[in-house]
């Protein structure tokens, strides 16, 4: 298939004004990873290999704690579970592809690259749709292992006492806020909190997992036991 | 943890991840059952409000006055994120405050 340069420039176009928001976040990245004892080339592998900042911020804090290999897996899964609602959400559209174009730009997604190409895909049906993906996800790729790198390098420059390991919840913070937009979501994050800390020095961060359980279930009960919507 | 640990858990974390994009990209769309696709929108909220209250609310051994400093930072964040959505105020107040009572703190100590 030909490349599409005006496909690839129309991403990039549209990804832009996203850079500034993702630039500190990687850097956020890296200096997390930096302030639990990685060096700047293991940070930048994580970042290679993973490409998805809160599972990364997620996985640091548990490394941080001593965690074992199988509950930070976990928490990557449960983490990054989103990633197969948009996977659902764009295999219609990606089906005409091959599979190792397909494997690519998987590897490549991201809650941008899911957004505005699902957007797109639906408004011009008929565009070229490899080459807009890649427009948008892979300067987010670059500027994710640039920033990632740059944080770990100032990172490790930074002395304990600023306890800049304590960025992590600040920054899963800032993500919540506009992901609870309803009351279920609210019960969610409430059950899941709120089991989180009482269970908190359990072994093997059973907390946390019990936690995102019951307040996934929390949030699901609550949905189905609400009213249905009034047809418009 | 370090050096193939380390690494084997990054290499687990990338396996686990790509998996779950290549999903159903790779296999096809047959579709998600109702509940389950319910379900899914719920996972963020719960999981790093899972990962967020611990760090924010237990005790962290630094204490200004009778209060914890991470818990008034935390606190004071929690607003500024909520009112906000963004990273960089809600990451501005945080570590803001975290400093400060924590100079405070040890110059009363």
């Amino acid at each position: 298939m030909a490349f599409s340069r005006d496909a690839y420039l129309q991403g990039l176009r549209d990804v832009a004004p996203m850079m500034l928001g993702v630039a500190p976040f990687g850097t956020i990245a890296g200096a997390s990873a930096a302030s639990v004892g990685l060096s700047p080339l293991e940070a930048l592998g994580m970042s290679v290999v993973v490409f998805a900042g809160a599972s990364q911020l997620a996985a640091l804090a548990l490394i941080a704690q001593g965690a074992g290999v199988a509950v930070i897996v976990a928490t990557t899964f449960m983490v990054n579970l989103r990633m197969a609602m948009y996977s659902a959400s764009l295999a219609p559209w990606l089906r005409s592809l091959g599979r190792s174009t397909r494997a690519a730009l998987a590897y490549l997604m991201t809650d941008q690259a899911y957004a505005f190409s699902v957007l797109r895909y639906r408004r011009l049906p008929d565009a070229p749709r490899r080459d807009y993906y890649l427009g948008v996800a892979t300067p987010l790729w670059v500027l994710w292992q640039a920033t990632t790198v740059l944080g770990a390098v100032l990172g490790a420059q930074v002395p304990p006492a600023w306890q800049l390991e304590f960025a992590i919840p600040l920054t899963f913070l800032a993500m919540l806020a506009p992901a609870v937009r309803d009351r279920p979501g609210l019960l969610a994050a409430i059950v899941g909190g709120g089991v989180a800390l009482a269970l908190d020095g359990l072994p093997h961060n059973l907390g946390l997992v019990l936690g995102a359980v019951l307040g996934i279930a929390a949030g699901t009960a609550a949905d189905a036991a609400r009213p249905p919507e009034p047809a418009a | 943890m370090s050096g193939p640990a380390l690494w084997g858990t990054i290499v687990a974390m990338g396996v686990v991840t790509w998996a779950l994009r290549a999903s159903f990209v790779m296999l096809g769309d047959a579709g998600l059952p109702p509940l389950l696709r319910r379900a899914l929108t719920y996972v963020p909220q719960a999981v790093l409000a899972a990962l967020v209250a611990p760090a924010l609310f237990a005790p962290s051994g630094a204490a200004f006055g009778p209060v914890d400093v991470r818990l008034l930072a935390g606190a004071l964040a929690l607003v500024v994120a909520w009112r906000t959505k963004h990273v960089l105020p809600t990451l501005a107040a945080g570590m803001g405050v975290l400093w400060v009572l924590t100079w405070l703190a040890q110059r009363g100590a």
